[in-house]
């Protein structure tokens, strides 16, 4: 609770001060500092308030998982939830409040909750807020009651890139471990990525020290050999937050993503500390022992003026040392073993010549808080060494160091199988997937010197394992002098409030509750009371959830495993993961054409096509109509490059074609297109489009706009797997094309080619290359939209210039462009299917009533054999014309409504509309054989309200295609 | 992300690829049984084990089979479609 005199390695700049506001006060802290840390330099315990009760909390780990200490930043910009203030270094006028308090983190109102507690038991709400009626209600004020920040829709958008790395071995962690696995493995020739979670490098090698120099000089020696090595980069501030396959790595950094593949990983990112659980273990005061000596060594700031240190390791021992070091007393230490173990005897020993008291046997009974809401006293009792029996010690610091949870989540999800070993009491890798490395602490080595063996050894296996140098084996690790952790520090208090997870307010009683409603395994235990599901994810938790489940079960802890780790192992924001979609929208080279003559857009698969043209003081419809109009007596011009164009060449071309399609094209004539059906295996029509002969050898045409891209794929396996060698060019954004329609259409395109446009000499159905408007064109006459029709492909460089040439040309005969809306209603006039609107994932080809189109006598086609079987059974459904002689205003079925036969439901229409041309509503219908047989159709329309209609066989409008022959207007 | 070895642009990540299905010998439609074809276009095996299955490289359009081990997604061997179909005539 105050700065210390310089400290040898300080993170702080004390030439910079730094001023903020904290709940409305002036604060100052330096450069460097995190939120916590200059506020407890400032006098401060109290950071937060918990998510349940709204108890008041203080530090607990400095390491990142302070969740109990999120702020709400406001600064320029914006204001931002959840910033962890353990962590987050402070940054001139800020202005930060906690979150989740109501009127203040000194008086927040709820904390009224805390005394409610006994009424609030484990998984209250499963029981109690389930009611339908009163849901709503619950919810309301559940929402209104929980939460952390808030999120600010004014903040400034912010844009986080997302990078990309690769290394031979990335080394995640920079302890002594890591960095001593870094520089073997670069050493050997590989280029090493080394990142780590904090600010700088060296991890509990810099702060973990026992009151002597001597373990942070040698780690400092490892991280200036790391700085200056030529193979090895560091990244600081970053974390790893989750593995994927193949050493896929997503990398958090704060202002950006990065995704690094490695050829070999080395986890190295040692272990959490655990708290102790006991009545009051979440006072502000009370803390891990490491987050004490963080707060001492990066930020020269002495979290209590008297602390208690509750431990069972040597590592609470040398936390006692480096409290003595810098001046804080040590009331007495609480070894909760009968006992010190090898490497504590030593300090215990120089803690006594101090004239410190050690208590052996101990065990804390209740920490208790003072006026300020902190911890002010720690009641215990001990069994034995300096005064066996029942203590009160007044203290405002309780330092806990009772052991460590090793942080291997990334080895989980990179597959690693995990072991119990009683000698360290953690579960240590016992078989690691290829290319995955663990060492240090998460291997389950504590001593600095077997650190740094340990991740000498893993680097070099690493660089090994993919060709540096010789190829090694693990070497085994040494067994642990001293027991770094209890195997039960848990401890009873007849009035609760042991905490065991902080995140969630889940006391002792309230995970033996679960246990006792059934909840007995370690993931069903996780998910009824919570634990391990707040934002530090169990970080300090489930470890000791898992004992407490080991103990309620009278099981040992190896039996239960842990729950399943799953990316990402740390919160990453939002911000980080939200990205730019990956799914462009494609234009065709007419797109400023369309915008300019007033285009109404719609998605078009991923395509934007015109809907219609939209005309000032004109409804949608009436547009749409007078498109279609246009098209049926004078002429029209309709942007169809979205279309699939494909070109295929080669000797074994028609073959090719003839077994894809159910049409036949061996003895299709150069210079003439034909209509052709694809069907699937089992006979299902997939596609429809034009198949033009250019040459001999040479086949072009379309698909259908929303199937190009996967059908082209499809050509290539079925060429290969065939065994025929076609050349396939995918010529889709290649070509652009327009459909050139209507009577005067010939005069039109006459106009800017020198092509013989007779029927003599470009007959219906043939295709012919050409100038057109002074442009290399392949021209298809086809009856499209059901009239005298050309079918214009341009490269897409010239096509603004060509489409410009034919609307300048058609002007005479007021030539409209028109839209898909328009195209769809003359197509269906005209009987014409639409493959996925009037076909769905199982019409089969006998079902839309196209005999013409299926040569069930060719030797071969895709779909042959199983319409052989199909024939001989009864169709399933057939797709039948209808129509309605109705007005334009008369309510109509919609696509999809349904036909009714009786109260059964016979089927479905497929494509509806009325059609300006024949002035009545026509449409397509999937039904049931008996209803196609009827000569009428009863359809359910909006409101329940039904209409009938009389079956008629298509086309509805010109039956023998007479149109798309006429000699036209000249 | 899962890396996948295309025969010609060697290693590339899985978002690259395609598939196409397991490889299945289609039997000779005309001599064919209705039962038997019908199985063959319907029914699938999901047993856990070594397929060999069509997979694309979709930017550069290269189809090639993959030997892959559907219980534990391990690939074991990749090659372009005549390779395969020889060798495995060869093996038979």
């Amino acid at each position: 609770m105050s700065r210390l005199p310089h400290v040898k390695g300080e993170r702080i700049d004390r030439d910079t001060p730094v001023q903020f506001t904290f709940e409305g006060r002036r604060q100052q802290g330096y450069r460097g500092d995190t939120v916590s840390s200059a506020l407890l330099a400032g006098g401060a315990r109290i950071l937060g308030r918990s998510f349940k009760y709204h108890r008041p909390r203080g530090l607990l780990s400095a390491a990142g998982h302070d969740v109990n200490a999120l702020m709400q930043v406001r600064r320029e910009g914006g204001s931002v939830p959840n910033v962890r203030a353990d962590v987050v270094q402070v940054e001139a006028d800020w202005d930060i409040n906690a979150v989740n308090t109501r009127g203040g983190l000194a008086h927040d109102r709820l904390s009224i909750l805390n005394r409610l507690a006994p009424f609030l038991p484990v998984g209250f709400y499963y029981k109690a807020f389930h009611g339908k009626r009163w849901f709503p209600r619950w919810e309301r004020m559940f929402r209104t009651l929980t939460g952390l920040g808030e999120v600010d829709l004014r903040a400034t958008r912010r844009t986080t890139p997302k990078r990309y790395d690769f290394c031979d071995v990335l080394v995640i962690g920079a302890g002594p471990s890591g960095l001593a696995a870094a520089l073997a493995a670069a050493d050997q020739g590989a280029s090493v990525l080394l990142v780590d979670e904090n600010p700088s490098a060296g991890g509990s090698g810099l702060y973990a020290r026992g009151g002597s120099a001597r373990l942070a000089d040698q780690t400092r020696e490892l991280i200036t050999k790391v700085a200056s090595h030529a193979r090895i980069r560091l990244l600081t501030s970053t974390y790893a937050a989750g593995y994927y396959a193949d050493h896929w790595v997503s990398l958090v950094a704060p202002e950006y993503l990065v995704k690094v593949r490695a050829r070999s990983v080395i986890v190295a990112q040692g272990a959490y500390e655990q708290p102790a659980v006991f009545r009051g273990n979440d006072l502000p005061g009370v803390m891990l022992a490491s987050a004490a000596q963080r707060m001492l060594y990066h930020y020269a700031v002495a979290t209590a003026h008297r602390v208690v240190v509750l431990t069972s390791n040597a590592e609470g021992y040398a936390a006692a040392l480096d409290a003595l070091a810098h001046g804080v007393q040590v009331a007495a230490v609480l070894d909760l073993r009968p006992e010190p173990g090898r490497d504590s005897t030593i300090r215990a020993a120089e803690l006594v010549s101090t004239g410190i008291l050690i208590h052996y046997g101990a065990r804390p009974i209740e920490a208790v808080a003072g006026a300020d809401g902190g911890v002010a006293r720690l009641l215990f009792e001990s069994a034995s060494g300096a005064a066996p029996g029942r203590h009160t010690v007044d203290v405002d610091g309780v330092w806990m160091s009772v052991g460590f949870a090793p942080a291997n989540a990334l080895l989980h999800q990179a597959g690693a199988r995990m072991s119990y070993e009683r000698s360290t009491e953690q579960f240590v890798p016992q078989m690691l997937p290829p290319g995955i490395y663990a060492c240090g602490k998460v291997n389950g080595v504590y001593s600095l010197a077997e650190r740094v063996a340990d991740g000498r050894n893993a680097g070099a296996c690493a660089a090994g394992g993919i060709g540096f140098g010789a190829e090694k084996a693990r070497r085994a690790t040494v067994p642990a002098r001293e027991c770094p952790t209890h195997p039960y520090p848990v401890f009873r208090h007849p009035l609760g409030k042991e905490f065991v997870d902080f995140d969630e307010d889940l006391q002792l009683r309230d995970l033996e509750n679960a246990c006792q409603e059934g909840f007995d395994s370690s993931e069903l235990l996780k998910r009824f009371s919570t634990v391990g599901m707040g934002p530090s994810q169990g970080k300090h938790s489930n470890m000791n959830a898992l004992r407490i489940l080991a103990s309620v079960r009278g099981e040992p802890i190896e039996r239960l495993g842990p729950t399943t780790a799953r990316p990402m192992f740390h919160p990453v924001p939002l911000s980080h993961l939200a990205g730019r979609g990956f799914t462009p929208e494609r234009r065709t080279p007419l797109d400023s054409e369309h915008e300019s003559l007033g285009a109404v857009w719609m998605p078009a698969s991923n395509w934007r096509r015109p809907e219609y043209y939209a005309i000032a003081g004109k409804s949608r419809e009436s547009a749409i109509a007078d498109e279609v109009r246009a098209v049926r007596t004078r002429v029209g011009l309709i942007d169809v490059g979205t279309l699939g164009k494909i070109e295929v060449h080669g000797p074994h071309a028609a073959q090719f074609l003839e077994r894809l399609y159910t049409t036949r094209f061996a003895n299709l004539k150069v210079g003439m297109t034909r209509y052709g059906l694809m069907l699937d295996e089992a006979g299902v029509i997939v596609d429809d489009g034009v198949v033009g002969r250019l040459g001999e050898q040479t086949f072009y045409f379309t698909t259908t706009t929303g199937n190009s891209g996967t059908l082209f794929r499809e050509f290539g396996r079925l060429a290969t797997w065939w065994d025929l060698p076609v050349g396939l060019v995918n010529l889709t954004g290649h070509y652009a094309a327009f459909n050139l329609a209507g009577p005067a259409a010939r005069a039109v395109l006459h106009e800017n080619t020198d092509l013989d446009l007779s029927d003599e000499a470009f007959p219906y159905l043939g295709v012919r290359q050409a100038q057109v408007a002074g442009a290399p064109c392949r021209i298809m006459r086809v009856g499209f939209v059901g009239e005298l029709g050309y079918e214009v492909h341009v490269p897409f460089q010239h096509a603004a210039a060509v489409w410009r040439a034919l609307l300048a040309s058609g002007s005479r005969f007021q030539i409209q462009p028109f839209g898909v809306e328009a195209q769809r209603m003359l197509r269906l006039e005209k009987g014409h299917i639409t493959v996925g609107q009037d076909t769905d994932g199982i019409t089969n080809a006998l079902e839309v009533g196209m005999p013409w189109a299926i040569k069930m006598d060719k030797p071969f086609f895709v779909g042959q054999r199983s319409l052989q079987v199909l024939e001989k059974q009864s169709r399933r459904q057939a797709l039948v014309g209808f129509n309605i002689p109705s007005s334009v205003h008369e309510p109509r079925p919609k696509e999809c409504h349904l036909v009714l036969d009786g109260s059964e439901i016979a089927g479905r229409v497929t494509s509806v509309g009325w059609s300006p041309t024949l002035g009545r509503c026509i449409g397509l219908a999937l039904v049931a054989p008996q209803v196609a047989s009827r000569k009428r159709l009863r359809i359910r329309i909006d409101r329940g309200a039904e209409v009938d209609a009389e079956v008629i066989q298509p086309p509805f409008y010109d039956p023998h295609g007479e149109r798309q022959r006429v000699r036209g207007l000249l | 992300m899962k890396l996948m070895t295309c025969p010609i642009n060697g290693p590339r990540a899985i978002s690259e690829f395609a598939y196409g299905g397991e490889v299945r010998s289609m039997p000779d439609p005309q001599a064919t049984g209705d039962a038997h074809w019908a199985d063959y276009v319907f029914n699938r095996n999901s047993l856990p084990i070594v397929k060999a299955e069509w997979w694309c490289h979709t930017p550069s359009g290269v189809w090639f089979i993959a030997e892959r081990d559907t219980a534990t997604d391990t690939i074991r061997r990749t090659s372009l479609y005549p390779v395969w179909a020889q060798q495995r005539e060869a093996l038979s």
